[in-house]
């Protein structure tokens, strides 16, 4: 039967993995979530509370799919508060993702936080073509830390490195993330270099990558209502995260004055940018 | 603009009360319309004319999500609660505004919250406004405005009396009679009708049992209110002799002539973007275009009412 990916479906949280104090991951069944690329992402419904949009993350389970949440506002909390066998609705997934450029050697992945997610979706992908990456993770302390084993399953069969950086040194390299892309990216040379988290580290990430000129792919968050393009609240300048993104390449985001810049809130009210030291 | 050139077609140009667009295609409020940007793309790609988001004095989230429900079958049903950056805010979006026909949508609880929001916009490079009589879903603005016949009238009034620029009304299938709010609207000087919003409609999911909308009633937009729209186009435009622009489930350039026969003299689009994105703007345009061909005639406005003789 021909399913309506708008139409919502409820699945059951099969499994719930405690990442850090404040990070969870719920894992359920779903056949199109589990064939989902990476940077796509689905609108997680919890029932008569919220809805949410949330990128999807991968899981060991044949037919399975996850999503990693961080508690923090009504929606999110109730949703990191809910218990296996308990319900979800979800519908997507939405959006275009990352893509792999042909013939690709190397890649470097960079993210933080649940920004982390697309990523992880990614790096099954350069495990499954072959293609060599250096995955760099950045958190604030240790206790913040999560996906590092992941990873380096995820990423088993090629040759790769997974570099752990925290702000304040507690684990790993001391440091945000973006200082340890300045190093790396003068010493070797990488096809393409993705990233997801915090905007004003992907806005660092996009600088430097340009100062090499190394292709980039970021994937963006804005407050979205609808999913599907047609309500215009996720939009920056005049392209929707929803339909055009979240996925934008170096050519768009030379083009996109507010990016790094300006986030609008649920009123559409534009503001600035102050997500990251 | 080169780019443009192709949308800048004698044949398809209308003349609603004041205004003359380049062709009969309008953007319907609250769909894409926060941003300037996005209203220059839609330019870019063809739209006759753009409504914004209905704008209120003070900013407004509106309701928590779900807001918008894909019902299938070219259909939508949405409670989003009148989100907006406020007329302070959204008066310095559009600033920048400088060839994009863009028609201001408002919305209120009283007349005495319209003054103050066109003062700020009346300045701008802007073309028109829309209010909005007939939003089902807010208590207090839209549509409960709407059934207060006085009120309608000082609204309209209190516009009126400060700009020049030409006024629409948007009215919806509610409580009162349509036809009464159309000609309250036209006494106390609107210079056309938009009609007609979304109607009230709920969905439910089966497996939790629980209404979807956060709000649980909303308003149902697409293809099913299509034919509600075409009769209220018809009863309207016939009885009142006023210009009106259709609105509602207008997905090919058929539909949009479908309207245009019911008495519209320009028809909004909505829903349809959520099936194939703003391409539709062009792709029904010129669908339009090669019928007036067919039928030899040599500009869209004849269409306007030509079903009324029958």
């Amino acid at each position: 039967m021909h399913i309506n990916i708008d139409h919502i479906r409820i699945v059951n949280i099969d499994n719930i993995i405690e990442e850090t104090p404040s990070i969870r991951t719920l894992i359920f069944r779903d056949k199109l979530s589990s064939n989902a690329h990476p940077g796509q992402f689905l609108m997680v419904w919890i029932p008569r509370v919220e809805e949410l949009p949330l990128s999807v993350m991968i899981s060991d389970k044949k037919m399975h799919a996850a999503i990693t949440i961080r508690k923090g506002g009504f929606g999110s909390t109730a949703l990191f508060n809910k218990k296996v066998g308990e319900i979800i609705g979800i519908r997507g997934p939405y959006g275009n993702h990352f893509t792999i450029i042909k013939n690709m050697k190397k890649a470097l992945l960079i993210g933080g936080g649940t920004g982390l997610v697309p990523l992880m979706r990614l790096a099954t992908k350069m495990n499954e073509f072959g293609i060599n990456s250096t995955f760099v993770m950045g958190a604030r302390s240790k206790t913040e830390v999560f996906f590092e084993k992941q990873a380096n399953r995820f990423l088993k069969n090629t040759k790769h490195k997974v570099i752990v950086t925290t702000d304040d040194g507690s684990y790993g390299f001391k440091g945000s993330a973006t200082d340890t892309l300045a190093t790396i990216i003068k010493e070797e040379k990488f096809d393409r270099v993705y990233t997801c988290g915090p905007e004003l580290m992907m806005k660092k990430v996009f600088a430097l990558a340009s100062e090499y000129s190394v292709s980039v792919e970021a994937s963006l968050e804005r407050y979205m209502k609808c999913g599907i393009g047609i309500c215009g609240s996720c939009c920056v300048g005049e392209q929707l995260v929803c339909k055009e993104g979240t996925v934008f390449n170096e050519k768009d985001l030379r083009l996109m004055t507010e990016f790094g810049r300006i986030y609008r809130d649920k009123t559409g009210r534009k503001s600035h940018i102050v997500d990251y030291n | 603009m080169k780019q443009n050139s192709k949308y800048n077609n004698d044949i398809l140009r209308v003349n609603i009360s004041s205004l003359s667009l380049r062709n009969p295609t309008i953007l319907a409020s609250g769909f894409l319309g926060i941003s300037q940007e996005l209203f220059n793309k839609l330019y870019r790609y063809g739209v006759g004319a753009v409504v914004s988001k209905s704008i209120s004095t003070q900013p407004m989230e509106g309701y928590k999500n779900p807001t918008v429900v894909s019902l299938g079958n070219g259909s939508y049903l949405n409670a989003v609660g009148l989100s907006n950056p406020g007329a302070e805010s959204f008066s310095k979006e559009v600033i920048s505004n400088k060839q994009v026909p863009l028609i201001i949508s408002l919305v209120g609880s009283t007349d005495s919250d319209f003054l103050p929001m066109v003062k700020k916009f009346d300045h701008l490079n802007i073309c028109g406004y829309e209010i909005n009589l007939s939003c089902p879903h807010v208590t207090q603005m839209g549509m409960e405005v709407g059934d207060d016949p006085e009120m309608v009238n000082r609204i309209i009034k209190t516009v009126k009396s400060y700009s020049r620029k030409p006024l629409f009304v948007k009215v919806g299938v509610g409580n009162s009679d349509i036809i009464a709010v159309a000609q309250i609207a036209k006494d106390a000087g609107a210079d056309g009708i938009t009609a007609i919003n979304t109607i009230r409609a709920m969905t439910i999911d089966i497996e939790t049992s629980m209404p979807i909308l956060s709000n649980r009633i909303g308003g149902l937009s697409g293809k099913p209110i299509k034919s509600i729209g075409i009769r209220c186009v018809y009863e309207i435009s016939k009885k009142l002799k006023i210009p009106v622009i259709g609105c509602g489930g207008v997905f090919t350039w058929e539909d949009a002539v479908e309207f245009m026969l019911a008495g519209a003299s320009a028809i909004q689009l909505g829903s349809v973007i959520g099936y194939e994105g703003i391409i539709a703007f062009s792709r029904i345009t010129s669908g339009i275009k090669k019928y007036l061909e067919r039928k030899g005639l040599k500009n869209a406005m004849e269409l306007i009412g030509l079903a009324h003789k029958y």
